[in-house]
């Protein structure tokens, strides 16, 4: 007998198979009596806020100061940023800073950072959701520089966790962002910057 | 079945009690654990308190993985379909040995000797590592816990934290010894430590074509495979390789995406104390462009079948690994990870060993008794398992097939024959009685002879009854025929106490 079969005819000995509908039936009567979200007002402040106590650098721009705020940031980190081909041209419209299209994966650890849009964001918790889909390049762009810059509009600001989960296509491969990498390793306390960019600026369109 | 070896105990590994003693008697030890699970426990209540639904996820989250593991044959079969649809691969591994065996055939067909590995509970639990090194492929642990661990040529303490018990200058000296690259100057500050990490590492993930990785969630209606962590080194290794091979237990499954939204809000809280760890990554199958191209994953039973099959111990199988238990256990905070025997210590790990492994050894029928039932455990518990009750459960079932001592084991076959026919009992219990002046001069017995003595090293026993209750009914025709020589007390021979004892009242 595989291995395959055995393990699942132990399991159909313990727990015996039913009907396809009566299970949908018993996972439809499971209790969720928690809250779809926990904050109704002032979700974009508190996106700011709690993307911030991660020690990221939150900054609020109009969407026609985009290019101004991001020539910015870019500016005060010299060397090469990689961005996904399809980053909307206006964002990147005042950088004067070496940009590099698509980069090769081989090419990204000589990068010093990368600029990405996001697919949606969790206000509660402070999360930025990467579907690595338009505007956000493959999942290793925003990984291997040490510096990450990310994009987010406030319609893509979602209140709590239930909701942005709704928004997510899990076809995609998600990357969700809760500031910079960090590690509870030593002690038991977070410490920021590990292996992920230790260094993640946030830059919210309104 | 389970075999013994299906997660080995680690070598040589005392029983609880013996290793406990040790670990208690280490101050380093208890002041490392003190200070860091006291760091963690006031960090989790406040993260926990900010939500008033807190009660209602919780149930929610039992709710689902007690709906799982119900029908756990249908989500297995759903998710095979739809990882394969998905381009991946599917195995399935009835033990440690399979598995790894399994694993270790992956890695060969891609022609490489070193992996990268992302934490995991589960090839912990199979000794994935020291299997590769037998097949000559070195895998290198990430997780920077894992590192510690790995380069001390320890063994891992904490589900979360496995280097829990080191503290920043013990890291600091691992790293100068044992770290090629660490500067000559390292300093103890976390910051420098994780930067050396993070050099010593960065080639390793840049060059490897193969990772291993463990599984915090499988979503089967989508075939999605979900890990959470925090450094990026998970990101790494799920990104980077061509072959990515990840490992998970078979109760790791939630039906839907929309789960998520429950496990997404408890683990996080429960775990790091964090409203959400820093990177949760997700992938289903293979995604062209993006990623490794050949994905593999191992359905590992390895002992849960056999937890499944006792109804009041398969709710150890809803556990999240969030670590919660072990930071607000008295007993974990004292004795330490490594006197539980098991890459799974603490309360969770004193019900899931002895369950996966099956109550074969010493350290096993031992781990049911690491605890004092306070029953922190549960109240911390984000998929409340009743951790105190099935401790109990399994007591009674070490009892039952665990080891026991010689003696115990003659005394008890004895105590069966003795009990099974009225008049051997009746006989027993009068040369009982005739003992007390021997072995209880002042009415308790503080030291039995010979081999009993043992049972008697950590307890005083009750010197037995001048008459005992059946001899008693039997003279004084239940307290009702008058007995000028002991008195007419219709409670019996010894008074209300003695007697409630012999009947079992107050047990």
């Amino acid at each position: 007998m595989s291995a395959r079969e055995e393990i699942l005819r132990r399991i159909d000995g313990i727990v015996p198979a039913r009907p396809d509908a009566e299970i949908a039936a018993d996972y439809a009567r499971i209790e969720r009596g928690y809250l779809r979200r926990h904050h109704d007002d002032g979700v974009l402040d508190l996106f700011a806020e709690r993307v911030a106590h991660y020690r990221a650098v939150v900054l609020r721009a109009a969407e026609a100061d985009l290019p101004r705020v991001i020539a910015e940031r870019l500016a005060a980190r010299p060397g090469a940023h990689g961005v996904p081909g399809d980053l909307p041209a206006a964002w990147l419209a005042g950088a004067d800073a070496d940009l590099v299209r698509d980069p090769a994966v081989a090419d990204l650890d000589g990068l010093a950072g990368a600029v990405t849009g996001c697919a949606a964001a969790i206000a509660e918790t402070g999360t930025i959701v990467l579907d690595h889909g338009a505007g956000q390049g493959p999942r290793a762009l925003s990984l291997v520089p040490d510096y990450h810059l990310i994009v987010v509009r406030a319609a893509q600001v979602a209140p709590d966790v239930p909701e942005a989960l709704e928004r997510l296509d899990p076809s995609r491969p998600l990357t969700m962002v809760s500031g910079p990498s960090a590690t509870s390793d030593i002690e038991l306390s977070r410490v920021e910057g590990v292996h992920g960019p230790r260094t993640l600026e946030v830059v919210i369109a309104e | 079945m389970t075999s013994q070896n299906a997660m080995p105990t680690y070598l040589g590994m005392p029983s609880f009690p013996d290793a406990a003693r040790r670990a208690v008697a280490d101050p380093r030890l208890r002041g490392n654990l003190a200070h860091a699970t006291g760091t963690i426990r006031e960090r989790r209540a406040d993260a926990v308190a900010e939500l008033d639904d807190w009660g209602a996820l919780r149930e929610s989250g039992k709710q689902i993985k007690d709906h799982v593991l119900a029908n756990l044959g249908h989500y297995l079969r759903v998710l095979e379909e739809k990882v394969t649809e998905a381009g991946g691969t599917v195995h399935w591994a009835r033990d440690a040995a399979e598995a790894n065996r399994i694993v270790a055939d992956l890695v060969k067909a891609t022609g490489e000797t070193e992996v990268v590995k992302v934490k995991s509970m589960a090839t912990q639990e199979i000794g994935l590592n020291e299997a590769l090194a037998e097949e000559g492929i070195a895998a290198y642990e990430t997780d920077l816990a894992e590192l510690i661990v790995q380069l001390g040529h320890d063994r891992p303490s904490h589900i979360l934290v496995p280097a829990i018990h080191r503290n920043r200058s013990d890291i600091r000296d691992i790293f100068r010894k044992e770290m090629p690259d660490a500067p000559a100057d390292l300093s103890d500050s976390p910051a420098d430590l994780a930067e050396a990490a993070r050099r010593h590492l960065r080639a390793k993930f840049l060059s490897a074509k193969v990772a291993v990785s463990g599984v915090n969630f499988a979503v089967a209606d989508t075939g999605t495979l979900v890990v959470l962590e925090s450094e990026g080194n998970g990101r790494m290794c799920l990104t980077l390789p061509e072959t990515l091979i990840s490992v998970m237990g078979v109760e790791k499954i939630v039906p839907t995406m929309r789960d998520l939204e429950v496990f997404l809000q408890l683990l996080p809280r429960s775990s790091t104390a964090e409203r959400m760890n820093p990177y949760t990554s997700t992938w289903t199958g293979v995604h062209p462009g993006d990623g490794p191209r050949d994905f593999h994953l191992v359905l590992l039973d390895n002992g849960r079948t056999d937890t499944l099959a006792d109804e009041v111990g398969r709710q150890a199988l809803r556990c999240i690994r969030c670590s919660a238990c072990l930071n607000v256990c008295p007993v974990y905070e004292r004795a330490g990870g490594h006197a539980y025997g098991s890459p799974y210590p603490g309360p969770i790990g004193a019900i899931l060993s002895p369950q996966i492994r099956g109550i074969g050894s010493e350290v096993d029928a031992s781990l049911p008794y690491a605890s004092s039932l306070c029953g922190a455990c549960f109240e911390a518990c984000p998929v409340a398992i009743d951790i105190p009750e099935v401790l109990v459960h399994l007591r009674a079932r070490a009892v039952e097939d665990g080891p026991r001592h010689p003696v115990e084991k003659a005394a008890m076959t004895a105590a069966g024959w003795t009990l099974r026919s009225p008049a051997r009992l009746a006989l027993a219990q009068r040369a009982a009685s005739a003992s007390r002046r021997i072995v209880a001069p002042r009415g308790r017995i503080r030291r039995l002879p010979g081999p009993l003595g043992a049972w008697t090293e950590t307890r005083d026993a009750p010197a037995p009854p001048k008459e005992s209750f059946r001899a008693w009914w039997a003279r004084t025709d239940g307290g009702r025929a008058p007995d000028p020589g002991h008195g007419t007390d219709p409670a019996g021979p010894g008074g209300t106490e003695d007697a409630k004892r012999e009947k079992g009242e107050d047990a």
